[in-house]
């Protein structure tokens, strides 16, 4: 698996704790380069300090606030210190509301995680049962329609499903809100369309999963022992087939986070991805920046995770160093 | 895969032939200009409803624009900015993985620890903050599209590149004192024609829905310009009015998009049977495969259009 670099599964012949090294140190990278592009674009994007001060403000105004920002100092200088800035977590403050940014973040990050772990529930409650369901009951009605299901999955615009789904239950049927954070109710729709995809994905791996575990000798053994076919498939099937799923849902889990922007401005969702998208149009920056930076890192980190529980997991990898 | 898989898709044809015509000909196709509208005439609903207008087959929107013609017109601007988008970075990614493969060494770690590197970064996010801080407008959206793209390619042309120089032809060509460059030329790039046409069409849907995902969020093509994207986000204030907005270029979109995937996954199982892996993964990343010892979740990410 490897993951997410696509760096593919560790060389047999490289000792595991290189491989893990190395991933780390790539994740360093990897963050170090969305630090660098975010730099960039906002040296791009105009001099801070018009967006920072009113019409009226005199030169030296100007100049008092271009030195107090560090403005003034030479570029390398002053990726430096943005880079030190980011490292111990200070984003300055919203231009709007003139609070760290830290609060605002702090503020939105628990809807944007609630939202990503219902999903992920939600895609491994749909696609698990139904994976094993095709997996037993190979080239049936219900087989068939996963696949439909799945493929639909791969070419959904995802805000056009939500929209659908709002016009659908929210305003023909009336059963569910169509946005906004409340009470579980508020959670289906989002949860939903986030999890759709992914809830498609899931059931075609459990369904491949299960069909390689099922063709196996144990299980034939576990037959021919007489055992009931409800203990073979849950007990002896699913569990060996659980280990990529698993491993697979957790990875959803931080794709989640990262991809909140477009569930969460569909359905008025006050997580982290609607406050960049809100700071992108009253251009707040910093806002936008730091929240930008949050998700990335939760993102990257995320798959590092992964990619160590999985080369734990994965007895191909773990015993190469032995 | 089952051997059904393995016969022309006539759907997904049909439908990408019929997007073709519509992209080329929108000019004479379309009934009504794609961006003027007639006030009086607005917010009219599809046909076969009450109050329904011949004229407007498919009703219009907020500003008594036709639908359908924008839908039309609309084809013209997905398949451009896949085209032109998939083009750079397909050149840039092919060039990259080309010379990684062939030099290897240290060139090949450099730009292997890169490309890892472009694979890794969260796609929506690094999109939406670069189009919005640089202005939305086609050709940003297209010039971040393909930044984003390029590592896809590069990744998948080395592989290939690392196979093809162990053949006795390209020893032969190295012992008869030919240069680099004309055995990559002559001998490693035909060889990897196949598989780059099979990433190409694989990513054509992903960037009609990166592209859709973007104008939807208010950063990718500006108004009144007829994306799809930007004709769904218009009609999202009106979902309980006049649905028609939203609902009808969503269609035209998940249409487009399925029909490539189906193409691409037909292509791959006819032009490059390498593309196809033994194991779960097969299954699962469908169309969206584009680097077969990348994880599922890589794939599944890319063909969501969330990353």
């Amino acid at each position: 698996m490897g993951g997410v670099g696509g760096s593919g599964a560790a060389p047999p012949d490289v000792d595991i704790l290189s491989y893990l090294v190395g991933r780390a140190f790539q994740t360093v990278l990897s963050m170090l380069v969305v630090v660098s592009i975010v730099f960039v674009l906002t040296r791009l994007s105009g001099n801070p300090i018009y967006l920072l001060l009113d019409v009226n403000a005199t030169q030296r105004d100007q100049e008092i606030l271009t030195r107090h920002l560090g403005l003034d100092k030479p570029l390398p200088v002053q990726y430096g210190i943005y880079v030190m800035n980011v490292a111990v977590g200070d984003f300055g403050n919203s231009i709007i509301s003139r609070r760290p940014v830290t609060e605002h973040i702090w503020e939105r990050l628990p809807a944007t995680v609630e939202l990503g772990f219902v999903a992920m529930f939600l895609s491994v409650l749909i696609g698990v049962p139904l994976g094993m369901y095709s997996a037993v009951r190979r080239g049936g009605v219900l087989d068939t329609a996963a696949r439909v299901f799945a493929v639909l999955g791969q070419s959904m615009p995802t805000f056009w499903l939500g929209l659908m789904l709002i016009l659908f239950f929210g305003v023909v049927l009336g059963v569910l809100p169509a946005g906004g954070r409340g009470g579980l109710l508020h959670l289906v729709l989002p949860a939903f369309t986030l999890g759709y995809f992914t809830s498609a994905a899931i059931l075609r791996l459990t369904r491949s999963a299960m069909l390689e575990v099922l063709g196996s000798d144990y299980i034939k053994f576990a037959r021919l022992k007489g055992l009931h076919e409800q203990v073979v498939l849950w007990k002896h099937g699913l569990r060996n087939a659980l280990l990529p799923v698993v491993t697979f849902a957790v990875l959803l889990f931080v794709q989640f986070l990262g991809g909140a922007v477009v569930t969460e401005t569909v359905f008025a969702w006050p997580g982290l991805g609607r406050l960049i998208l809100e700071s992108i149009t009253t251009r707040d920056y910093p806002v936008v920046q730091a929240g930008v930076l949050v998700l990335s890192a939760l993102y990257l980190t995320g798959n590092l995770c992964v990619d160590l529980l999985y080369s734990y997991l994965n007895p191909r990898i773990r015993h190469v160093s032995s | 895969m089952s051997p059904r898989r393995r016969r022309l898709p006539w759907f997904a044809g049909l439908v990408l032939a019929a997007l073709v015509v519509a992209a080329v000909f929108a000019p004479y196709l379309a009934p009504h200009s794609p961006t003027e509208g007639d006030l009086i005439k607005k917010s009219i609903p599809p046909i076969w409803m009450e109050g329904g207008n011949p004229e407007h087959p498919l009703g219009t929107d907020r500003f008594g624009r036709d639908v359908l013609s924008r839908i039309i017109w609309g084809s013209r601007i997905s398949l451009v900015v896949s085209l032109v988008a998939i083009g750079v970075a397909g050149t840039l990614g092919t060039l990259l993985g080309l010379v990684s493969g062939y030099r290897g060494g240290r060139t090949d770690a450099v730009l292997m620890r890169l490309t890892d590197i472009g694979l890794s970064l969260p796609t929506i996010l690094i999109a939406v903050v670069m189009v919005a801080v640089s202005e939305p407008s086609f050709r940003n959206v297209v010039l971040v599209i393909a930044l984003l793209l390029w590592p896809r390619f590069a990744r998948q042309v080395r592989g290939e590149t690392l196979a093809i120089k162990e053949h006795d032809f390209v020893a032969l060509a190295v012992v008869a004192g030919r240069s680099s460059a004309w055995i990559i030329r002559r001998h490693i790039f035909p060889n990897v024609v196949p598989t780059l046409l099979v990433i190409s069409t694989l990513q054509v849907g992903y960037v009609i829905l990166l592209e859709g995902t973007l104008s939807f969020l208010g950063v990718g093509v500006p108004p009144p310009n007829p994306a799809w994207g930007l004709m769904i986000a218009d009609g999202r204030g009106f979902l309980a009015t006049a649905w028609w907005m939203s609902l009808f270029p969503g269609l035209a979109m998940l249409l487009t998009v399925l029909a490539v995937n189906l193409m691409g996954d037909w292509l791959r199982d006819h032009l490059d049977p390498r593309l196809r892996q033994v194991g779960p993964q097969v299954e699962l990343l469908g169309p969206a495969v584009t680097q077969p010892e990348s994880t599922p979740a890589r794939g599944i990410a890319a063909a969501s259009g969330e990353p």
